[in-house]
C-alpha cells in the first residue's frame, strides 16, 4: 500500500498484537466492509477513524460508552425487503441475473444458458473469511479459465474479497460477480431502492458505486496475478422496476470512483504509523475503561471531523462535540472552512470580523466589512414600523 | 454559502441561538396552507405508512395504514388522503378574476394579448422537510398513471376514483416547487433556514427538530443542547423524544414498536380469516395500535411544522413576494385548465421542448428572485454590496445635462460618495440602476474620480420634457442604492413554437405517439 519503510524498526511487538491491545485482548475484531472503507475513502484525513477501523474497534460500543451514541441502524422493513428482493434476483440458479448482465453488459457475446454454455454457480463455502477468500481466488481462476475453454459464464454469489487497508487486511464481500466467456469480471450490485422510469436517486447511485469501486480493487489484486482476466470498471446496477418487484439493471461506469477510492486508500496515514505514536496501555476496550479513559485514548488520536461525518461515522457526535468545544469552524461545515482560511475558530473570526489583523488578511478584512454590512443593514430594518402579526384564523381562542 | 451567512452562521454560535438571515418574509404564505406529514415504510418504494393532514393545526385528519403492503389498505389510503387534499386544492378552482395572456395567433403568427381568466388565490401545500417534497414527487408518479374502474373496466387492480387525479396534482406541485422563488409547495425546513441562520451546518439544519431547536429553543437553554436533545434524546425505552420529520421513521421505532405491532394485526387477521365465526374485536384492535404507534410518530413533526409556520408569520411579507405568488396562481390555473380540459397525465420523461422551457424558467426565476430579494431586503442586499454588485452611498452632486438632439432630454450627472467597491470597469459603460417608486431607473457608470468617488448618467423615468419631473432626480445628500443586476428578469432567446422544433429535438409534440401506458401490475407488488 505505501513505499514508505516501516516506521519504526524497533516495535517491541507485532502490529496485530499491539491492534489486539488497543481494541483489548479479549474483544474480537470487527471487520472492515466495504461500506465502511467507502465512508473511510470520504474522509482520509481521519486518523482516528483509520486507526479504531484498522484495529477493529466496535465504535458503536466505544460511541455508547462515551456518552454520544449513534443513531445508526437499520429498519428490519428495509432488510427483509433488500434480502427478499436480493434472493429473488438470483433465483433459479441466477438466471435472471445472468440475463441482465448479457442484456446491460455484454449484449454481442453468446448469451448465458443456451446450449453447449450452461453457466456455472460454484460453491464458494468455508471456514473462516481467509478461507472463504482462498476460496474465491480458487473459483475465480477456475471460472476463467472455464470461460476461455468452454465459453461458460459463471456467477459468484456472495464471494469473498480480501483488499489490505492501511497495513490491515478487510475482507469484503460483494453480492454477486459474474465472470464472463471472455474473462472479464463484471460486479453486481443488488439494492432494493427503486429505479423510476429508468432513474434512481443519485445520493444513492453514488454511495453504491462508491462501494463497487472498492470492490473492483479488491478484484483487481486477485486479477493481477492471472493472465486472460480483466476486471470490468463498469458494474451492474440492480434494482426493482418502478414501483414493482421486477428486477431491473443498468451499467454504472465506476472508473472516476475508483480512482478516488485508490488514491484515498492509498493516502490513508497508515495505521502502523497511527498506532506507534500513541502511548503504551492505551485501550479502547468500553468493558475495561471508564468513560473518563476512553475519551482520553480517543483524544490521543487525531480527528477530522466534518458535518458529513454525521451519516457514516458512529463516534461523529462525540468528535462533533469536541469540535464544538474546541470554537473549530469546520464544526459549521467544510465550506466554511474553506472560506474562513487561515481563521480557523469562531472566535478568531469573530474577532476579525470585529476587526483584528484586518491589515494583514484579506479574508479578515472581508468578514469585517460584512460585519459592518451586516450591522447597518439590521439597524435599517430595526428602524422600520413593526410589523403587526396577523390574527391567527386557526385559533379559537 | 455567502461570506454574510457564514458571518450569521458564527454569531449564532456565540449567541447560542439562531440569527436573521433575512428581515422579511421571503416567500408568500397562504391564509390557510395546508399542512401534510407523510410517513413511509422504510426500503418500500410508495408505500406509505401513514399521513396527517389538515388546515387546522388543532384538527388534523390522521391516515394510518395498518399493513403498508397489503395494496387494498394502500388504495384505501390513497383515496381518503386524495379526498382531503383535492379538497383543498378544488377550493380554489371557481374563485376567478379576467386576466390578459400574451399568444400567438395561429393564422397571423403575431403575438397577441387574449382575454383569460386568473384564480384569486392558489392552494398551498406544506411539508416538513426537503424529503416530504421529494415524497409528494413520489407519490404523484406512483398514482398519476393508475387506471379507474370507469377507465379501464378490465383492469384487474383498479385504482379508487380520485386517486390518479391526486397523482396528476402531486407531480404538479411537486414539479412548481422546482421552480425558484415558488410557493405552492414549500418545506419547513427550506422557509426557516432561507430566514435565519444557525449556529451548525447546512446539513444538521434538515433535522427540523434542531432548527427549531436553534431558532426557539425553550425557556433558559441554548439553541445547541436545544437541537441536540431534537436529535438524539431518547426515552427510557430507546424511542426518539422527537421522531423524525419523515417520511422515513427510526430504526429503532421500526424494530421494537411497529414491526411487533404490524405483526399482531397480521395474526388477528390471520386468526379471523381461519377461525370460526366473524368477531373482528382483535384485528380492530390491533389496527389501533398500529395507528397510535404511527400518531405518535406523526404528531410533534405537525405541531413543529405550524410552529415554523408561525416563526414566518411574524415576519414582515417582502413586497415583491406578492407578484412572485401572482406567477403560482398563473401555475395552478393552467393545470387547472389542463385537468378539466381532460389533457392525459404528465408524461414519464418530458419531452425536449418542456424541458428546455422548463429549464429557461427556472433560470428566468432564479435571476428575478435573487433580484427581488435584494431590493426587498436591506440584509440579502448588504450580501450583494459585499460581493461588489452593488453599492450604496450618499449623492453629494447632481450636474443638469441634456442630449443634444432637437429636443434635448434630461442626462444629468450624479455624483456619489460610497463605501462599497461595485465591480464597474474603470473606462465607463456599465449599467447601474436603482428602484424610484418600484420602479427600475437605469444610469450608465460615466467614471471614478480621484477621490474613489462615482459619477453616474441618469438615462430615463425623468419624463418627456426638458426639465425632468419632481423627484425623478436624486437630490444631494440623499442616500441611494445602486444595483449593477437588473431587476426584472428577461428571459433568455424565445424558443421556437411547439410545430417548429426541429428533429433533433424530437420534433413536434405528438410525433413520439403514444399515450403513457399505465405501470405493470404484477400480482404481488411488493417483497
Amino acid at each position: 500500500m505505501s513505499s514508505y519503510p516501516p516506521a519504526s524498526p524497533a516495535q517491541p511487538t507485532t502490529l496485530r498484537q499491539r491492534l489486539a491491545g488497543l481494541r483489548g485482548p479479549a474483544v474480537p475484531p470487527r471487520p472492515l466492509d466495504a461500506r465502511a472503507l467507502a465512508a473511510l475513502a470520504a474522509n482520509p484525513g481521519c486518523g482516528r477513524r483509520a486507526l479504531l477501523d484498522g484495529a477493529g474497534v466496535d465504535k458503536t460500543a466505544l460511541a455508547t460508552a462515551l456518552g454520544s451514541p449513534a443513531s445508526f441502524g437499520q429498519s428490519q422493513f428495509a432488510i427483509v425487503r433488500g434480502n427478499s428482493f436480493e434472493a429473488k434476483v438470483k433465483g433459479d440458479g441466477g438466471a435472471e441475473l445472468l440475463r441482465l448482465v448479457h442484456a446491460h453488459l455484454a449484449p454481442a457475446a453468446e448469451p448465458p444458458g443456451s446450449p453447449g454454455s450452461g453457466a456455472l454457480v460454484p460453491d464458494l463455502t468455508a471456514a473462516g473469511p481467509e478461507g472463504r477468500a482462498a476460496r474465491t481466488a480458487l473459483a475465480l481462476r477456475e471460472a476463467t479459465a472455464a470461460g476461455r475453454d468452454t465459453g461458460a459464464w459463471t456467477l459468484l454469489d456472495h464471494p469473498m474479497l480480501a483488499l489490505e487497508v492501511a497495513g490491515s487486511p478487510a475482507y469484503l464481500e460483494p453480492d454477486a460477480v459474474v465472470v464472463h466467456p471472455d474473462g472479464r469480471w463484471t460486479v453486481v450490485e443488488i439494492k432494493s431502492f427503486p429505479m423510476i422510469d429508468g432513474a434512481a436517486d443519485a445520493a444513492k447511485v453514488g454511495a453504491a458505486a462508491r462501494q463497487a469501486a472498492v470492490y473492483v480493487l479488491a478484484l483487481e489484486k486477485t486479477a493481477e496475478k492471472l493472465p486472460g482476466a480483466e476486471v470490468a470498471h463498469t458494474v451492474l446496477l440492480v434494482c426493482p422496476k418502478d414501483f414493482s418487484n421486477l428486477p431491473t439493471a443498468s451499467a454504472v461506469d465506476i472508473r472516476r470512483e475508483r480512482s478516488v477510492t485508490r488514491r484515498q486508500l492509498d493516502r490513508l496515514t497508515r495505521v502502523e504509523e497511527l498506532a506507534a505514536a500513541l502511548p503504551e496501555g492505551l485501550c479502547f476496550d468500553p468493558e475495561t475503561r471508564t468513560a473518563e479513559e476512553l475519551a482520553l485514548a480517543v483524544s490521543a488520536v487525531d480527528a477530522a471531523y466534518a458535518p458529513e461525518c454525521l451519516a457514516a461515522c458512529e463516534l461523529a457526535f462525540h468528535c462533533r462535540d469536541r469540535a464544538r468545544a474546541a470554537d473549530h469552524v469546520t464544526a459549521l461545515g467544510r465550506s466554511v472552512r474553506g472560506e474562513l482560511g487561515a481563521l480557523t475558530t469562531v472566535e478568531a473570526a469573530l474577532a476579525a470580523a470585529a476587526g483584528a489583523g484586518c491589515a494583514e488578511d484579506p479574508t479578515a478584512a472581508a468578514l469585517h466589512r460584512a460585519a459592518r454590512l451586516r450591522a447597518e443593514a439590521l439597524d435599517a430594518a430595526a428602524a422600520r414600523p413593526p410589523h403587526h402579526l396577523p390574527e391567527n384564523p386557526a385559533c379559537p381562542c | 454559502m455567502s461570506l454574510l451567512s457564514t458571518l450569521a452562521r458564527l454569531e449564532a454560535v456565540r449567541a447560542g441561538r439562531a440569527q436573521p438571515l433575512a428581515t422579511v418574509r421571503h416567500r408568500h404564505l397562504s391564509e390557510h396552507p395546508m399542512v401534510l406529514v407523510p410517513l413511509t415504510t422504510a426500503g418500500e418504494a410508495g408505500a406509505p405508512l401513514g399521513a396527517m393532514v389538515g388546515t387546522d393545526r388543532h384538527a388534523p385528519q390522521i391516515f394510518v395504514i395498518p399493513q403498508p403492503r397489503d395494496r387494498d389498505r394502500r388504495w384505501a389510503f390513497l383515496a381518503d388522503l386524495a379526498v382531503q387534499v383535492l379538497a383543498h386544492i378544488d377550493a380554489y378552482a371557481d374563485a376567478v378574476e379576467p386576466a390578459e395572456r400574451s399568444e400567438t395567433d395561429p393564422e397571423t403568427g403575431k403575438r397577441v394579448k387574449v382575454e383569460t381568466e386568473l384564480c384569486v388565490d392558489a392552494p398551498q401545500l406544506i411539508v416538513p422537510s426537503r424529503a416530504g417534497i421529494e415524497y409528494v414527487r413520489l407519490l404523484g408518479r406512483s398514482m398519476r398513471f393508475r387506471r379507474t374502474a370507469e377507465e379501464d373496466p378490465d383492469n384487474p387492480y383498479p385504482a379508487p376514483s380520485q386517486v390518479p387525479m391526486l397523482g396528476r396534482w402531486f407531480t404538479h406541485l411537486a414539479e412548481r416547487s422546482r421552480v425558484p422563488g415558488s410557493s405552492m409547495l414549500l418545506s419547513a425546513t427550506d422557509l426557516l433556514s432561507r430566514h435565519w441562520a444557525t449556529g451548525q451546518s447546512n446539513l444538521e439544519d434538515q433535522h427540523l427538530g434542531a432548527l427549531l431547536g436553534w431558532i426557539d429553543p425553550p425557556e433558559g437553554h441554548c439553541g445547541a443542547a436545544a437541537a441536540l436533545r431534537a436529535e438524539l434524546g431518547r426515552d427510557k425505552d430507546g424511542q426518539l423524544l422527537c421522531p423524525p420529520a419523515g417520511p422515513a421513521t427510526d430504526p429503532a421505532f421500526d424494530n421494537k414498536l411497529l414491526a411487533p405491532a404490524i405483526a399482531r394485526y397480521d395474526a388477528a387477521r390471520a386468526a379471523l380469516a381461519a377461525g370460526p365465526g366473524d368477531d373482528d374485536r382483535h384485528v380492530r384492535s390491533a389496527e389501533q395500535e398500529v395507528h397510535r404507534l404511527v400518531a405518535s410518530q406523526l404528531s410533534n413533526t405537525w405541531w413543529n411544522t405550524w410552529e415554523a409556520i408561525d416563526l414566518l408569520r411574524a415576519l414582515p411579507p417582502g413586497e415583491r413576494a406578492e407578484e412572485r405568488w401572482t406567477r403560482d396562481r398563473w401555475s395552478y390555473t393552467g393545470h387547472r385548465d389542463r385537468v378539466r380540459a381532460g389533457e392525459p397525465p404528465q408524461p414519464r420523461r418530458d419531452d425536449a421542448v418542456t424541458a428546455a422551457q422548463k429549464l429557461a424558467t427556472r433560470e428566468t426565476e432564479q435571476v428575478r428572485l435573487d433580484a427581488q430579494e435584494a431590493l426587498d431586503d436591506p440584509l440579502v442586499m448588504a450580501g450583494r454590496r459585499l460581493a461588489g454588485e452593488a453599492f450604496a452611498g450618499e449623492v453629494t452632486e447632481v450636474v443638469m445635462e441634456w442630449t443634444e438632439s432637437k429636443r434635448p432630454s434630461p442626462r444629468p450627472l450624479v455624483t456619489v460618495v460610497t463605501e462599497d467597491r461595485p465591480q464597474l470597469a474603470d473606462e465607463g459603460g456599465g449599467k447601474v440602476f436603482r428602484s424610484l417608486d418600484g420602479r427600475p431607473q437605469s444610469a450608465q457608470f460615466v467614471r471614478f474620480e480621484e477621490d474613489g468617488r462615482l459619477v453616474l448618467r441618469l438615462l430615463d423615468k425623468m419624463g418627456r420634457g426638458r426639465d425632468p419631473e419632481p423627484g425623478s432626480v436624486p437630490e444631494k445628500g440623499d442616500r441611494l442604492c445602486w444595483t449593477l443586476f437588473e431587476h426584472d428578469a428577461r428571459g433568455g432567446p424565445k424558443l421556437p413554437e411547439p410545430e417548429q422544433t426541429p428533429w433533433t429535438h424530437g420534433g413536434p409534440p405528438g410525433s413520439a405517439g403514444a399515450l403513457p401506458l399505465p405501470d405493470s401490475v404484477t400480482d404481488e407488488d411488493l417483497l
